[in-house]
């Protein structure tokens, strides 16, 4: 797979709040079907780096490349490209005047330009793939934060996206909500889904990620296979980050 | 008591005068009815203008909304029933106060939509963005409606507030309800056709009012 033709390429990104540096030179590489794995204590930039990737925050310096598009020219028309990458954010953020139907067809029909009944087929496909077929009528505010956040994956990947972005998508969740919810992104990433995953769910990065990378202070500090990082890190702060996270 | 009675229940009286406070009140209908719609509108439309940030449009609609939110409206509708005519500008006194009265409410439903849209969860504006849906796009299918439904308590208030003013029409000869009402009354030498207009402007509101709070109930939706 290394020689394809990499899905997501950030090259040298930099991002500057202010006064504020939040990422100081960052390089990713997504590889189609890779699920990368973004860690690091908050505030280190990861969310950041992830919303660069569809230009939610334009980044200060360096380039971004979506199937080999340079999503960072000028004149690239951000709504095309924005089609082809799906995101997940961890409030959900869910269109509450909608029915979960109604949210995930949003797009089809505005931005694919695709007819209402063939659109509702392919969200209830997208919605049967979350294990919410059931909740198609259901508004946002009668879903529990688990399904709430299945539909928005739904949303995401109803679109048919080259890749997702998921931003903490657990973080908002009561625990035993947690599980379905990656139980869905399990099964995505076995049907191939490429994804950039930034979450403090280390035990699914395990399990699951093809590439861990742990950031702090606006860098990539070490990055390799879950393997690599969580059992032989070789940077102090990787192991005490790491310690924090697991001990309780 | 009798006395009381008399000035102000005289049936006779009351008899006579109800076909015309029932003229004036279709035309505060009308006019009432015309305000809310287009001043609701053109607050509406200065809203969704406003977020586009475009900066010297934005100044123009903070100058346009300040100054008639400032204003009284008897004030504007003395100016403009009196004063226009000299810019060579004649409007009918039912016109002048439709336009007035809708500015005026237009100016605050632009503050009440604006502050709508500006309460609007800046994450609903990046998941709508993230699937490709452009501003216009996100601004009407996702953020208006859920713009529309925070406003409503304040703006049914607002609306009411403001559209019983139809009322200051009566000073630039407009024949609605308290016109007529006032003319009556110096004809008759008795106030039974102002109580006439009170349960007149009360048949106008009162249903407004419970609509108001049929809608309120009608669009919330829980969070």
């Amino acid at each position: 797979m290394s020689d394809a033709q990499p899905v997501v390429e950030a090259l040298g990104i930099h991002k500057v709040f202010g006064d504020l540096e939040v990422l100081k030179g960052i390089d990713l590489k997504v590889n189609p079907q890779d699920l990368v794995f973004i860690i690091g204590p908050s505030g280190s930039g990861k969310s950041t780096l992830l919303r660069c990737c569809n230009l939610l925050e334009h980044p200060t310096k360096g380039v971004v490349r979506v199937v080999g598009e340079e999503i960072t020219a000028k004149g690239v028309d951000i709504n095309r490209v924005r089609q082809h990458i799906g995101m997940v954010f961890q409030n959900f953020n869910l269109y509450p005047h909608m029915s979960a139907l109604a949210n995930v067809t949003l797009a089809l029909r505005k931005v694919k330009n695709i007819q209402r009944s063939q659109a509702d087929e392919m969200a209830h496909r997208a919605l049967t793939r979350v294990g919410l077929d059931d909740k198609a009528t259901s508004y946002p505010n009668e879903l529990s934060g688990g399904q709430q956040q299945r539909v928005a994956i739904a949303r995401a990947i109803a679109m048919e996206p080259d890749v997702v972005l998921f931003d903490e998508p657990t973080s908002a969740l009561d625990p035993e909500l947690v599980g379905s919810v990656l139980g869905v992104m399990r099964e995505l990433r076995e049907s191939g889904m490429t994804m950039v995953v930034v979450s403090h769910e280390m035990r699914f990065a395990e399990e699951a990620a093809d590439r861990v990378l742990f950031m702090d202070e606006g860098v990539v500090v070490e990055e390799g296979s879950p393997e690599q990082v969580f059992r032989n890190s070789q940077h102090e702060r990787t192991r005490s980050f790491l310690s924090r996270v697991t001990e309780h | 008591m009798d006395a009381f009675l008399d000035q102000f229940f005289n049936q006779a009286v009351m008899a006579k005068y109800l076909p015309d406070v029932i003229g004036g009140l279709w035309i505060t209908l009308a006019l009432a009815g015309l305000v809310i719609v287009t001043g609701i509108l053109l607050g509406l439309a200065l809203a969704c203008l406003r977020s586009f940030q475009i900066g010297w449009v934005n100044w123009l609609i903070v100058i346009f909304i300040d100054l008639f939110r400032a204003l009284p409206p008897l004030v504007l509708l003395i100016v403009g029933y009196f004063g226009l005519p000299y810019a060579g500008l004649q409007l009918s006194g039912f016109a002048i106060s439709w336009l007035c009265l809708s500015c005026v409410l237009g100016a605050f439903a632009e503050e009440i939509f604006w502050a709508g849209i500006t309460s609007v969860h800046k994450g609903q504006w990046e998941a709508a963005r993230s699937t490709g849906l452009g501003f216009s796009q996100t601004l009407f299918c996702v953020v208006i409606p859920q713009a529309i439904r925070m406003t409503i308590p304040p703006l049914t208030n607002r609306t009411i507030a403001i559209t019983k003013n139809t009322a200051l029409a009566s000073v630039v000869a407009v024949q609605e309800m308290l016109t007529v009402a006032q003319t009556s009354l110096a004809y008759a030498a008795n106030t039974s056709p102002l109580t006439l207009a009170a349960i007149g402007y009360l048949i106008v509101f009162l249903p407004l009012v419970i609509l108001s709070r049929w809608i309120e109930t009608r669009f919330a939706w829980k969070r």
